[in-house]
């Protein structure tokens, strides 16, 4: 028995060393490829170390599309749908999880129904409404629609009806306290920590989104997904300059999510059980 | 109170001391109505911009459905259900819809049972934890469009690295991209790699709940790990599991950015048409301005939706503890 429990063990550090190889793998090829120039690409047992072109690859991704326009409208979009999200799941939360009133579970259920709903399907009148509110091309068009999300208001639900002591708010009642006075000094500080997982994870997505961007952007003014898409598409064996564009474009996210990975991955699974 | 009361005292000190009973009224009042309307305030942005961004598209796409619409014109002619019956007669149609049921089960099928798998690996005390946990969800922070760029790669007919380690073994070169089933089983791979960790996750934070003492009591009876996973783990989390297929699933019918990039970025998918999809099929046509008979696939394929989530809830729920 402990002989097979031994064995057992190490076969289970072996598959899941062999998985994380090859979740890192392609990010690293991707490193590789970045790093060369095309003819070394083109060799046949393919180079598995990084070369020394990245600095050329970098400036020719940056003459070929507005990339540097391009991040900063990124960081726009996804910063300030992450900071809005983040406020209004912890309203709504707050309210969901705190608050009597009249069809709140009706209200909360509505909501987490919302979720199955594929908004895919409704693209091309949100496309016509864009035209009618003259926001193509421009990057109200992502920001306004992802202003608040049925995740982030049932996540927020979720964290606030355990983190949150009903005793604390009641004595903030006694002491005269508005609704949005518990709100702003009671609710925040104790939402904080949930809020800022919500907010990483809107952020990455929001960072990530491509199809939406590409249906309403130009490429004169594109997000970063957008860019990568044009890059990929008008070099077709330029990988070269496709992958370095990739890699700029995902590798800070990468560093960020593995240096706060653990928070953001307690995030997923906490969202997750109530699912 | 603390915002409004101030206001309010402000505003009157110069009032005679009578006023006094009708202000502790009105505070009264105000105090009721903080408590009874707040809430809705509190909860109605997101109502409202799923109203206006979410259900109020979707709705309309119904409208447009029944239109000879393009953007090219202002009179848009009601033509009944003839963008429907076009649909149904069109070849390209149906071809994307076997499309996108042959990349959907080749994607997720093999997919949740790995990720159920490596959840059960992951639920147990490990050094390292943390670190495999992030690895995990590492290919999930990527961008659909970096790991298209990057798999398109990887799968390259003639310099790419996986024929090149298939080369090993006697397999000759591989087009990818051209065959069929080739084409669907490359962007399978980049579907499950993408989101076969982050399901992992979701799997094993349902685990973690599962009471200990079952599996004590399973190993003192002599059960091995896989009759544990079986036959304790995964009744217990059969709530988890329907949610994920269910999820997965609405995601799987509305695959997009994998092809049309697989595809170096034409609406087709491939020249034969081999991997469009139902949602690169309704690009193609958004592309091509017709608007109408785009949102007549829309509901078409939102009724696909529909009856196939239906399906695999009754399926996930009926197996009880037969899965896997």
């Amino acid at each position: 028995m402990p002989r097979t429990a031994g064995t057992a063990r190490t076969l289970t550090y072996l598959t899941l060393m062999a998985v994380a190889f090859f979740s890192a793998l392609p990010l690293y090829y991707s490193v590789v490829v970045a790093s060369r120039d095309n003819s070394a690409l083109a060799e046949v047992p393919p180079p598995l170390l990084p070369g020394g072109n990245l600095v050329a690859n970098i400036t020719r991704v940056f003459d070929t599309v507005p990339f540097a326009l391009a991040l900063l409208n990124s960081v726009l979009v996804a910063g300030s749908i992450a900071i809005s999200v983040m406020l209004f799941s912890t309203l709504a939360g707050f309210a969901f999880a705190k608050l009597r009133f009249r069809g709140s579970k009706a209200l909360l259920l509505l909501t987490v129904a919302t979720m199955m709903v594929p908004t895919q399907l409704g693209i091309i009148p949100l496309y016509l409404l864009m035209v009618k509110l003259e926001w193509t091309g421009s990057m109200y068009a992502l920001i306004v629609p992802a202003l608040t999300n049925a995740f982030g208001v049932f996540f927020m639900t979720q964290y606030l009806s355990r983190a949150l002591p009903t005793e604390l708010l009641e004595a903030g009642r006694v002491d005269g306290c508005s609704t949005w006075g518990l709100f702003w000094h009671v609710v925040i500080p104790v939402a904080r920590p949930a809020a800022a997982v919500l907010g990483m994870l809107t952020f990455m997505s929001a960072w990530n989104d491509y199809f939406w961007p590409l249906v309403v952007l130009t490429p004169e003014n594109p997000t970063v997904q957008v860019a990568l898409s044009t890059l990929a598409a008008g070099y077709v064996s330029d990988y070269a300059l496709s992958l370095t564009g990739t890699a700029l474009g995902t590798l800070p996210l990468v560093i960020v999510f593995a240096l706060l990975g653990k928070q953001v991955i307690g995030g997923i699974m906490q969202g997750a059980v109530k699912g | 109170m603390a915002t409004r009361a101030p206001d309010n005292l402000a505003a009157t000190p110069s009032l005679p001391p009578v006023r006094h009973r009708p202000r502790a009224y009105r505070r009264h009042l105000v105090h009721r109505l903080d408590v009874k309307v707040s809430p809705y305030a509190y909860v109605a942005p997101f109502f409202l911009l799923f109203c206006a961004f979410g259900l109020f598209p979707l709705a309309y796409t119904a409208w447009v459905s029944l239109h000879e619409w393009t953007l090219l014109s202002d009179v848009h002619e009601f033509v009944g259900l003839d963008n429907f019956v076009t649909l149904l007669g069109d070849d390209y149609f149906w071809n994307a819809t076997f499309n996108t049921l042959s990349i959907g089960v080749l994607s997720t099928v093999p997919q949740l049972l790995l990720a159920i798998w490596l959840a059960h690996l992951l639920n147990r005390p490990l050094r390292t934890q943390t670190l495999f946990r992030v690895t995990l969800l590492l290919p999930n922070v990527t961008s659909v469009v970096a790991v298209v760029v990057i798999f398109s790669q990887l799968f390259g007919r003639d310099y790419g690295l996986i024929n090149w380690v298939l080369s090993w073994f006697g397999v000759g070169v591989i087009d990818w991209n051209a065959g069929t089933a080739t084409s669907h089983v490359a962007i399978s791979v980049m579907i499950m790699w993408r989101w076969t960790g982050y399901n992992a996750l979701i799997f094993l934070a349902a685990m973690q709940a599962v009471p200990r003492e079952l599996y004590e009591a399973a190993t003192i009876d002599g059960a091995g790990g896989m009759t544990q996973l079986r036959k304790i783990t995964v009744p217990v989390i059969r709530p988890t599991i329907i949610f994920v297929v269910i999820t997965s699933t609405i995601g799987a019918m509305q695959i997009l950015a994998e092809p049309l990039l697989f595809g170096t970025y034409s609406p087709t998918g491939g020249p034969d048409r081999q991997y469009q999809t139902l949602s690169l099929f309704i690009y193609e046509n958004f592309v091509k301005l017709d608007f109408g008979y785009a949102s007549a696939v829309s509901w078409m394929m939102f009724l696909f939706i529909v009856v196939i989530a239906a399906v695999n809830y009754l399926l996930t729920r009926r197996t009880r503890g037969n899965l896997t």
